[in-house]
């Protein structure tokens, strides 16, 4: 059976059932996003399997054969991504049963996450280049609804800003298409990198990947580019800020670029010292911006820019050791960061602030919040044996390898800023001692569906080391590596596997 | 080329519309500029001097139709920009109705 639509169409179906059964019927949107988000695990672990044994899978929409038509298309790095991206979907669909409750109309906020998975999920399989404009698009348009949920003034005023930002990088992008569809005369992503891999380099193409990076760097919040990212990611709703710091900004940015870059255009010099100039920028602005926050939410969100500074690191170093460290570090990030922002929910609502200075002894209120709390952190400063090291730990010494000592030198200091943040904002809320009148103000216990997602992420960053481990274990990392390092081969591939 | 470079000024207004203007309406109106210059810029990559509309017909030659495919791209993007829109000005009002105010410059809870 073809696997590869379902990705998206499990997830759109739910979208447009919960509004027709949502008003009428109690806990519907509940029932049908957790089990629509449940299969596309299911489906997303079927679909890695079969990538290991297969290596490409497409489909032909409505069987129109290449370059005609739109095809989806899931390799090894798009396999690994849909792993990822679900991983981290179900559990904050079974987070957000629990704590969507405070909001009225709860089934318009289920309809809306599941158009933003389907939207997230689109971009991982399009294999036509304007096909993921679209569901990039669907993406970021429900993530905008979706920061903007609660309707207070602050959830406002973060999404008008997130949205201005992100329109206007969807304009450069599509500028960038049309100018890419004018040079190259297709749209299907394998076809454009052939028909680029035949012509001469061009100025057009630099000027098309500056507008790309510009783009989709916002999206990525790569300093300069991140402004909108601390006030959006602190505003939404807790499971909507586990899926925008988790997989939505490494998806619709750090994914789509590098599909690009690596895949269609080919990795220059020029373009990897452009993006290792962001990637620094980011790494030290994220970690030196987060030492003056005391809103929890807004801590974690400069803590993202300054971790998918790392990644980007990774990724424009383009050495196969990096790449698995940037892809490793991606795949922990998304633990760790969707099991904070999931655990600063909870928080929220067991103290009803969001202000560190006003909560202490997390710890020992609410263990379950306190120590998995403890191994995201962890995982994020890079203690070892959580994963958060090794991937640290790999992209470091892929720097020194590639000979770039002042990188590594960089991406060292960073990590002892990380720590150091990380120790002087979270230490008095989880180890602090007294004040009981603010610790569980309300009373508010944690449930056990707002428990045991944030458990199991906890489980899988402390196990997820094992994904570096020889065969089997491997697998689904090293293909992913394979593809990009692959770079243009990737147009034979996919054109070999439509035949 | 004279039509490319209008398309770059257009897409230019509205990007200096964007950054420039404090009323929220503005903003908007700025970003439906800018979806448009773009737009515009995508079917003109299509477009060729003197060629009819993309119809098949048995004595019709490709050399004389324009490039449909654009035109098709457009009409998504179009309505892309449209729902774009629509989320905008929905937030706009609801500002308005927390704030009173479309000035962006006052409306700044939001801080660091």
């Amino acid at each position: 059976m073809q696997l590869v639509p379902y990705v998206v169409v499990i997830p759109l179906t739910a979208a447009f059932l919960i509004p027709l059964v949502g008003k009428k019927i109690k806990l519907a949107g509940e029932i049908l996003s957790g089990a629509a988000t449940f299969l596309l695990l299911a489906v997303s672990f079927l679909i890695a399997s079969s990538v290991i044994t297969h290596k490409v899978l497409v489909y032909k929409v409505g069987n129109w054969a290449p370059p005609a038509g739109i095809p989806m298309v899931v390799d090894g790095l798009s396999a690994f991504m849909l792993v990822t991206v679900n991983i981290v979907a179900f559990m904050a669909a079974v987070y957000a049963i629990d704590y969507v409750k405070k909001f009225t109309d709860t089934w318009k906020f289920y309809s809306l996450f599941m158009l933003m998975l389907s939207g997230i999920n689109g971009v991982l399989i399009a294999g036509d280049i304007f096909n993921m404009y679209v569901l990039l698009e669907i993406a970021a348009i429900s993530g905008y609804c979706l920061v903007a949920f609660g309707t207070g003034p602050d959830e406002l005023e973060a999404a008008f800003k997130y949205a201005v930002m992100g329109i206007v990088a969807s304009a450069f992008i599509l500028l960038g298409i049309a100018f890419l569809y004018s040079y190259t005369s297709t749209l299907n992503m394998a076809d454009m990198a052939s028909v680029l891999a035949a012509k001469e380099p061009a100025r057009v193409m630099q000027f098309v990947s500056v507008l790309f990076i510009m783009g989709f760097g916002l999206k990525a919040a790569l300093v300069p580019f991140h402004a909108w990212l601390p006030y959006a990611h602190s505003s939404a709703p807790a499971p909507v800020s586990a899926m925008l710091s988790g997989v939505s900004i490494k998806v619709l940015g750090i994914y789509a670029l590098t599909r690009i870059l690596f895949n269609i255009f080919g990795m220059t010099p020029a373009i990897s010292s452009i993006l290792i100039a962001l990637a620094v920028i980011s790494m030290l602005a994220g970690s030196v911006l987060a030492f003056g926050q005391s809103d929890i939410k807004r801590l974690f969100a400069y803590s993202s820019i300054s971790q998918i500074g790392y990644i980007a690191l990774g990724l424009a170093i383009a050495t196969p050791l990096s790449l698995l460290g940037a892809l490793f570090h991606l795949f922990n990030h998304s633990l760790a960061k969707s099991l904070l922002f999931l655990n600063s929910g909870s928080i929220e609502r067991m103290t009803g602030t969001r202000d560190m200075n006003k909560m202490s002894g997390v710890l020992s209120t609410s263990p379950v919040v306190g120590y998995t709390g403890l191994v995201g952190a962890f995982s994020i400063c890079g203690m070892p044996p959580l994963g958060g090291f090794w991937s640290k730990l790999i992209i470091i010494l892929a720097c020194l390898q590639a000979g770039h000592p002042v990188l590594a030198f960089i991406a060292i200091l960073a990590s002892v800023l990380t720590l150091a943040y990380y120790f002087k904002a979270l230490s008095p809320v989880l180890f602090g001692r007294g004040r009981r009148d603010l610790n569980v103000a309300a009373g508010k216990r944690i449930s056990f569906a707002m428990a045991a997602p944030v458990v199991i992420l906890a489980c899988l960053s402390i196990v997820s080391v094992a994904m570096l481990l020889p065969n089997p274990a491997n697998v689904l990392l090293k293909d992913a590596v394979a593809i990009l390092s692959s770079g243009k081969d990737y147009a034979g591939n996919i054109m070999g596997a439509f035949k | 080329m004279i039509t490319y470079i209008l398309c770059l000024v257009l897409f230019s207004i509205g990007l200096y519309c964007v950054l420039r203007k404090r009323n929220i309406i503005k903003i908007i109106i700025g970003i439906g500029i800018l979806e448009y210059a773009v737009n515009l810029f995508f079917i003109l990559v299509g477009y060729r001097t003197q060629a009819r509309s993309p119809i098949s017909a048995t004595d019709q030659l490709i050399g004389h139709m324009v490039d449909p495919l654009p035109q098709a791209v457009v009409l998504t993007s179009i309505v892309i920009g449209l729902s774009a829109t629509l989320v905008l000005i929905a937030m706009g009002i609801r500002i308005y109705e927390r704030y009173g105010t479309f000035d962006i410059t006052k409306i700044n809870k939001l801080k660091g």
